[in-house]
């Protein structure tokens, strides 16, 4: 469709200097000349942002968090990322996409696009009038794909596959569907811009995706226990160079999580893409020198963690700031999430092995309150403030307490009807000793005699 | 004949090799290996947890000789090796039964 119209303007326009076109014609001519490159272009960066956010589940966040368990782990853990990207794709198109973005209730949407129906080449003009609705739902999709992989590292190393499985598909209906469509979704509770109740700004899923996640995390470490010999016996990484590459790719990655969410290539794109950088090179900084400050060394995982956590700050209001308060967050991210994970996490000794709530969700909340503050009319037309910045502050954290309560609630409905089913959360201690890699998939990841 | 098994740091290999070389001394088997004696280890700290690390990486080197020639290995390996700091390593001598070449079954000294 899209390729024809842009044919047919084509055609009209080398027709005009011979048939003499009358200036109406002419007009409507090149205006849609002018829409449809503006939508190639769109399209083009909302694809690559796709792809982008891809990326950061796999090979991103799945090198990231395997980097940090031991050797013993490591496939199970990378395809704890991994199977998302197979699982949750199937779960948006058969049913995910609609229920977040379907016109529907405050909560939750109808089932207009379920199996995709209604969802082809033609924009869904509610949320993106450039691009084709089919790329504004794969680009959501990679949402839904990272958001539970995001969860899987408070559970590293001790959880049942099955378990993740039908934990993962019943958190994402309990509560990122219900979160999505709430924020996001035309007539959701806290999407005031479009119907709903009240106006929180959430450029790329600070709330939808770091809340929720970070908050589940916790909620997941808690019902889930402890790792065997936590935290007595050593469990140091096991490579943090394969962290290193992974934390680079999340970076990378996350232009196309908070840029993208401009939902097309405008200058709003790269006014996101800028705050997210400087953001994440902010976080890096902020923890390195908490680090120094703490232990006296400057060390490579605290600056990868340190430039993450400054990215899950950033993301709700990547598009929504100045680009220099980038660095704001980034500073705030990066002292906060230092300070729970190295100070507040050891002190209550609960085992949130890979830190997912200790940076995604304090990232993510401080990332829903400092938009509140920093949000500007300025960079982005859609920031109304009716009761300013202030006034936004308590939207932003009205967002914030939801997303917390639904997080909790959710994951802990989800955990216990996922243990009745699977019958035990945890691998049994003899598979847990072995490691995911032999008890669950029958593999090891180094075969060093092969 | 004597096996000489020498626990070095492993940064001094290649002066250890350079001397062994220097006094003909051609053969030897290596391994990256982990231990400690009175060295102390070092602490880790990954996101704020600590390790204590006790087992250091040394490597391992062995080595088979003609009896004769033990003392002159012996004061080679330790002038190489030696920083006279703690952590430089230890060197074990062992008497030595036989030793035989596989390809061609030749017994002792014929097989170093």
């Amino acid at each position: 469709m899209l390729h024809w119209n842009r044919f047919a303007a084509a055609l009209l326009l080398a027709a005009a200097p011979v048939a003499a076109q009358s200036a109406p014609e002419e007009i409507k001519a090149l205006k849609a000349a002018v829409a449809a490159a503006q939508s190639a272009g769109d399209n083009a960066w909302i694809l690559t942002s796709a792809a982008l956010v891809l990326m950061m589940t796999g090979p991103g966040l799945a090198l990231f968090y395997c980097g940090l368990v031991r050797k013993k782990n490591v496939l199970g853990t990378m395809m704890q990322s991994f199977i998302m990207m197979a699982v949750m794709t199937l779960l948006w198109a058969a049913i995910g996409y609609s229920l977040v973005f379907a016109p529907g209730t405050a909560i939750l949407g109808g089932l207009e696009f379920a199996m995709l129906r209604n969802v082809g080449a033609v924009p869904n003009t509610t949320y993106a009038p450039t691009i084709p609705h089919l790329t504004f739902m794969v680009y959501q999709m990679m949402f839904a794909v990272i958001s539970p992989a995001l969860i899987t590292g408070a559970f590293a190393e001790r959880m049942k596959f099955n378990a993740l499985l039908v934990y993962s598909v019943l958190w994402s209906f309990l509560v990122y569907f219900p979160v999505a469509h709430m924020v996001w979704g035309q007539g959701g509770y806290l999407n005031a811009f479009l119907g709903g109740t009240i106006p929180v700004l959430d450029f790329a899923g600070g709330t939808v995706v770091h809340i929720t996640t970070g908050v589940s995390a916790l909620v997941c470490a808690m019902v889930v226990g402890p790792r065997r010999g936590y935290p007595q016996e050593p469990m140091k990484p096991h490579s943090l160079v394969l962290s290193f590459i992974g934390a680079c790719l999340l970076w990378v990655g996350w232009f196309g999580f908070n840029a993208g969410s401009a939902l097309g290539a405008s200058s709003l794109a790269s006014s996101a893409f800028v705050t997210t950088h400087l953001a994440a090179a902010a976080g890096a900084v902020a923890w390195l020198v908490a680090e120094q400050w703490h232990n006296g060394r400057p060390s490579a995982l605290g600056a990868i963690s340190g430039a993450v956590a400054g990215l899950a700050t950033v993301t709700q209001g990547a598009g929504f700031v100045l680009p220099f308060s980038g660095v704001m967050y980034g500073l705030a991210g990066g002292f906060a999430c230092f300070y729970m994970v190295v100070v507040v996490k050891n002190k209550f000794g609960y085992d949130d092995t890979l830190d997912a709530f200790g940076v995604h969700g304090v990232g993510g909340i401080l990332g829903a309150l400092l938009t509140g503050l920093l949000a500007n009319p300025a960079i982005n037309e859609s920031v109304k403030l009716p009761s300013g910045n202030w006034g936004q502050l308590g939207a932003q954290a009205a967002g914030a307490a939801i997303g917390i309560v639904v997080a909790v609630a959710g994951s802990w409905v989800a955990l216990k009807i996922t243990a009745a089913v699977t019958g035990g959360l945890r691998l049994d201690p003899r598979d847990e000793t072995q490691g995911m890699d032999l008890a669950i998939h029958g593999e090891e990841g180094y075969n060093l005699e092969a | 004949m004597k096996k000489i098994e020498a626990i070095i740091q492993p940064f001094k290999l290649e002066e250890v090799k350079e001397a062994l070389k220097a006094i003909d001394i051609n053969g030897m088997t290596i391994s990256e290996v982990r231990g400690h004696g009175r060295q102390k280890g070092h602490v880790e700290v990954y996101r704020g947890r600590e390790y204590q690390v006790d087992l250091i990486p040394k490597v391992k080197l062995e080595l088979v000789i003609a009896g004769a020639r033990c003392e002159e290995v012996v004061q080679a390996i330790l002038r190489a090796a030696r920083t006279g700091k703690i952590g430089d390593g230890k060197i074990f001598i062992y008497d030595l039964g036989d030793a035989i070449r596989i390809r061609n079954a030749e017994r002792g000294g014929a097989a170093l």
